[in-house]
């Protein structure tokens, strides 16, 4: 039986303290040159909560503007403010910060988060008025400690959680040698798990799926818990879906820098159609680290630090309904070890090879998502237009193998692709947002295939030079739902019947031949 | 005069460029010695 | 540029006589190709990594461009490489690699 999508979700979280304290660019810097003017004038940068809501690319994140509407507007975006920007959308949402610090003390199993008496009274009717946030989570919130004890926390190799300069929370480090459980180590794995929860909580509240239902929970962030004896021993899948209240469902952690959400859906689709699980959830939550990773760059250039969220999404991968969109697991595309790094062979491999092999071309695909980087974030640190430069590369391999002309690549770039909207929170941005889009515009009948692209670069682990991809196509779903692997009663006797016809016959010709 | 032959080669690539491993091929087919090749990441 | 390049950049002009070291970058855009340029000649002008106030020099290329580009070997080149002149600005790398050299390469 084919596996399909079922639904998606899509959070962003504001941080932008959290930008100023956790993000590793601002955390270099402090120890490098810890008088510097980019550390003076960050603070100035910061863009309000409702700046952040106001900002087109994070609206289409969370389902309030389509990716193509970003078209009619000039770049760079952070100029514009979108009239209709609302902080929930159909995908999900866009929560601030204060209300992610309560996510993040009820993901706290350990009594290693503490929240201030006075922020928690201030700001718990607000968390506890999310349409999302479940009794299970509101039962986990704690009064609160005095701010002398958050102090002594910070005094004891701590983490704090700001408001602006007001500490209002704190992160204990579990242990007195092992890196592994510091309160660095700790903040950055609780961030991803309660990013990674809220992205769960808006799969069941927007896709409709019921916590008891998921079987199985993979999630593909970049992060890595564990202890001294096993740094990565897991398991992000699991706690996150505990806080979820996914009861039935046990999980996994994939990881592949951004090439993992690709690997872990592949793996998810494979599951269900194997007949392993009926419902797994492909989810992820974000990255502290990343925040304003390209912040000098904005500074230089004098804009607000549009590096300001951390990203989340989740996706329902199911038994085929003769509706939803199908994942074809018959044509995935694989950056292989002996592919070699070239550009061109990068895009063979995980574009133009698997098309070949379904007896297609580049143009037959209608939208590419490859890497979905918000061009805000990377055009003024040097990178360029991250999708645009995927899209040429696809297109130039159509020059290549003559199926398009040079000329034509702008045109196939506008045609086949979606502008940019995704936070570069690594994995976040990797092919994955537009499958919730794709989902319906394939449900719509608006387009015929999609290919979703994940790419990795697993050099920066210093373990091999090696790059890495994956990709798959989205297809609409025809409404033959096929069993496959399994055969009816009536067709298991039909075959033993023949079968025993055809020994019958074989044994009465070898005695004639006799 | 030759800019790479017999040079010492450092390569500095791009994911979302040109990456080190395929510039040190270039530099090597030039007759360079690339003695360190790297590929850096905005994203 | 990444810290830890840097520090290996520095490393091996000192070792080797900067006279002797060749730089080759990749970068997509003309920007990025002049921030790279720039580190490794008139230094870093982020002030973050070891290049900060050393001035190195160094001969530095875009692997795009044409005087690098005529000691590569055709095939190679046309495998690894020339798909990616389709995708970038050259003429924008072009112009920024230039500038940067004029200015500050030594060698």
């Amino acid at each position: 039986m084919n596996s399909v999508v079922k639904g998606a979700s899509y959070v962003l979280v504001h941080a932008p303290d959290m930008l100023v304290k956790n993000g590793t660019t601002q955390t270099t810097e402090r120890i490098v040159n810890p008088n510097s003017e980019y550390l003076k004038t960050l603070g100035k940068h910061l863009r309000s909560y409702d700046d952040a809501v106001a900002y087109l690319p994070n609206q289409v994140y969370i389902g309030n503007l389509d990716p193509v509407e970003l078209r009619k507007h000039e770049q760079p975006w952070y100029g514009t403010k979108f009239e209709d920007a609302a902080r929930y959308g159909r995908f999900g949402e866009i929560m601030p910060q204060a209300e992610f610090y309560f996510l993040i003390q009820a993901c706290d199993e350990f009594e290693l988060v503490r929240l201030e008496k006075g922020f928690v009274g201030e700001y718990k009717d607000a968390f506890f008025a999310s349409p999302v946030v479940t009794d299970l989570i509101r039962n986990r919130i704690h009064d609160g400690v005095d701010a002398e004890q958050l102090e002594k926390i910070l005094k004891e190799d701590g983490e704090g959680l700001y408001l602006g300069d007001r500490l209002v929370g704190a992160v204990k480090k579990a242990h007195d040698v092992d890196l592994a459980l510091s309160s660095h180590v700790l903040l950055e794995n609780l961030v991803s798990k309660a990013s990674h929860v809220l992205s769960l909580l808006h799969l069941v509240d927007k896709a409709g799926i019921s916590p008891a239902e998921v079987d199985y929970v993979i999630d593909c962030s970049e992060e890595a818990c564990g202890d001294m004896n096993q740094r990565g021993g897991g398991n992000f899948a699991k706690a996150s879906a505990e806080i979820a209240g996914f009861s039935n469902a046990t999980g996994i952690d994939t990881r592949g820098f951004c090439a993992s959400p690709v690997h872990a859906l592949t793996i998810a689709a494979s599951l269900v159609k194997a007949g392993t699980y009926k419902n797994v959830v492909v989810s992820a939550g974000g990255s502290t680290a990343k925040l304003g990773m390209n912040g000098k760059d904005h500074i230089k250039k004098d804009m607000p630090l549009v590096e300001d969220v951390i990203g989340g999404f989740a996706v329902w991968i199911g038994e085929d309904d003769g509706k939803n969109p199908i994942i074809d697991l018959d044509h995935v595309g694989r950056h292989t070890v002996g592919t070699g790094s070239s550009p061109q062979a990068v895009i063979t491999s995980l574009v133009s090879d698997p098309l070949q092999k379904a007896g297609l071309k580049i143009t037959d695909i209608d939208i590419y998502s490859p890497e979905m980087q918000n061009p805000d974030c990377t055009k003024p640190a040097g990178a360029g237009d991250v999708p645009v430069a995927n899209l040429k590369m696809i297109a130039a391999l159509g020059v290549k193998q003559g199926i398009l002309e040079r000329k034509d690549i702008n045109d196939f770039v506008e045609k086949h692709g979606v502008p940019g909207f995704a936070p570069t929170q690594g994995h976040i941005p990797s092919g994955v947002p537009f499958i919730g889009y794709g989902r319906e515009a394939l449900l719509n009948g608006a387009v015929n295939r999609i290919m979703i692209v994940g790419k990795g670069s697993l050099f920066l682990g210093r373990l091999t030079n090696l790059f890495d991809g994956v990709s798959f196509m989205m297809l609409p779903n025809e409404g033959k739902v096929e069993e496959t692997g399994k055969a009816s009663g009536e067709e298991l006797r039909k075959i033993v019947a023949e079968s025993l016809r055809g020994f019958a016959k074989s044994l009465l010709s070898e005695d004639q031949d006799e | 005069m030759s800019i790479l032959n017999g040079k010492t080669v450092i390569a500095i690539g791009d994911r979302d460029g040109i990456p080190g491993p395929a510039i040190q091929a270039c530099a090597e087919s030039a007759g360079a010695n690339v003695i360190f090749s790297s590929t850096e990441c905005f994203v | 540029m990444d810290l830890e390049n840097q520090r290996r950049v520095k490393e091996f002009a000192e070792q080797l006589g900067p006279e002797n070291v060749v730089v080759l970058i990749g970068a997509s855009e003309g920007s990025a190709s002049a921030l790279a340029a720039e580190t490794v000649t008139a230094g870093d002008p982020t002030y973050a990594g070891p290049l900060t106030g050393v001035s190195l020099g160094l001969q530095v290329y875009h692997v795009c461009e044409d005087a690098v580009k005529a000691e590569f070997d055709e095939a190679i080149y046309e495998d690894q490489v020339s798909m990616m002149e389709m995708v970038i600005d050259l003429d924008d790398i072009v112009e920024q690699m230039e500038s940067i050299r004029s200015q500050f390469t030594k060698y």
